[in-house]
């Protein structure tokens, strides 16, 4: 649970590698939506942004090195975020999944 | 040697419980924007085309640049704060003013663009001028546009000025290895306002490139 006293610094190597690859994903990010994929645009652009929220939570926000207990609120939080959207999307995506009852 | 305050066994845990309250602040601040993000999430699905369109009123050139620049700020402020674990202070100065000055820049491109925008009319509630078919559409896009993109820069404005603050303490030596909790919180702030424009960019300048 406890963690040493002073920490050693993540060298400014790792800092950089994780700052290169952000910059290249939203280069390809851009570049992705370029294309008409259809459906499929959202999809990889939510992916993508998703990878470079959790590098940045991993590595800037050091999460790697944090506690189970910080995991669980971090977790917690985005979990809660999950059911927001979700229920709010049940709606408009199963709208004409079903034929309206007939009167 | 620095002690921990009574109530906590040592400083490696007195820091995890000062990390752990600013977590807790930013799982509201996940579920505030959350909640736009839902609301955005819903008008898209059910205007699916008419969203897309509206998009291309953005500059997606500019909001790449503008993503390139809260990222760059971001390493910066990373890097501020192995410079507070090392107790490096000068180092400490630098990367605070390089964070906060990177922050203004992003938060001067953004008002340029509301600049523009207001130029061509674009601001629903304020002289709005688009006409046509889309134009409800338009106008709901464009109002989740400014108050999503508003709430980032207050946000950013927010962190600018504690940032600046910190640069002044920094400067002050009130930082050490052992004490430092205010910029490693700082640093999570800033880290978690770059990840909402990091869904924000391409929800809102991506959306109809194609």
């Amino acid at each position: 649970m406890t963690t040493p006293h002073v920490r050693k610094g993540t060298p400014p190597k790792v800092y950089v590698s994780v700052y290169a690859v952000l910059l290249a994903l939203t280069g390809l990010t851009v570049a992705a939506a370029r294309f008409d994929l259809g459906r499929f645009n959202l999809a990889i652009a939510l992916a993508i942004a998703g990878t470079k929220a959790l590098a940045v939570i991993v590595y800037f926000m050091h999460a790697r090195s944090a506690g189970r207990l910080i995991w669980l609120f971090a977790g917690a939080g985005f979990f809660w975020l999950a059911i927001l959207i979700t229920l709010s999307l049940y709606d408009p995506l199963t709208r004409g999944w079903l034929p309206p009852p007939e009167w | 040697m620095t002690t921990p305050a009574h109530h906590f066994e040592d400083l490696g845990q007195q820091r995890e419980a000062a990390a752990l309250g600013m977590w807790v602040f930013l799982v509201t601040e996940i579920l505030f924007f959350g909640g736009l993000f839902a609301a955005f999430a819903f008008y898209r699905s059910t205007h699916y085309d008419a969203f897309a369109r509206a998009a291309n009123l953005l500059d997606w050139r500019v909001g790449a640049g503008n993503t390139a620049v809260l990222i760059t700020s971001s390493l910066m402020m990373a890097l501020a704060v192995r410079a507070a674990r090392l107790g490096r202070r000068r180092d400490l100065q630098l990367f605070l003013a390089a964070t906060s000055l990177l922050g203004a820049l992003f938060v001067a491109v953004k008002f340029w663009e509301y600049a523009h925008k207001a130029a061509e009319h674009l601001v629903p509630g304020f002289d709005f001028a688009v006409e046509g078919p889309w134009a409800q559409e338009t106008r709901l896009f464009l109002g989740f546009y400014f108050v999503m993109t508003g709430v980032h820069a207050l946000h950013m404005v927010i962190g600018i000025c504690v940032l600046v603050t910190l640069w002044e303490m920094a400067r002050r030596g009130v930082f050490s290895p052992e004490r430092h909790a205010l910029v490693e919180n700082a640093g999570l702030y800033w880290h978690f306002v770059d990840i909402v424009w990091i869904f924000l960019f391409p929800m809102l300048y991506l959306m109809g490139a194609h």
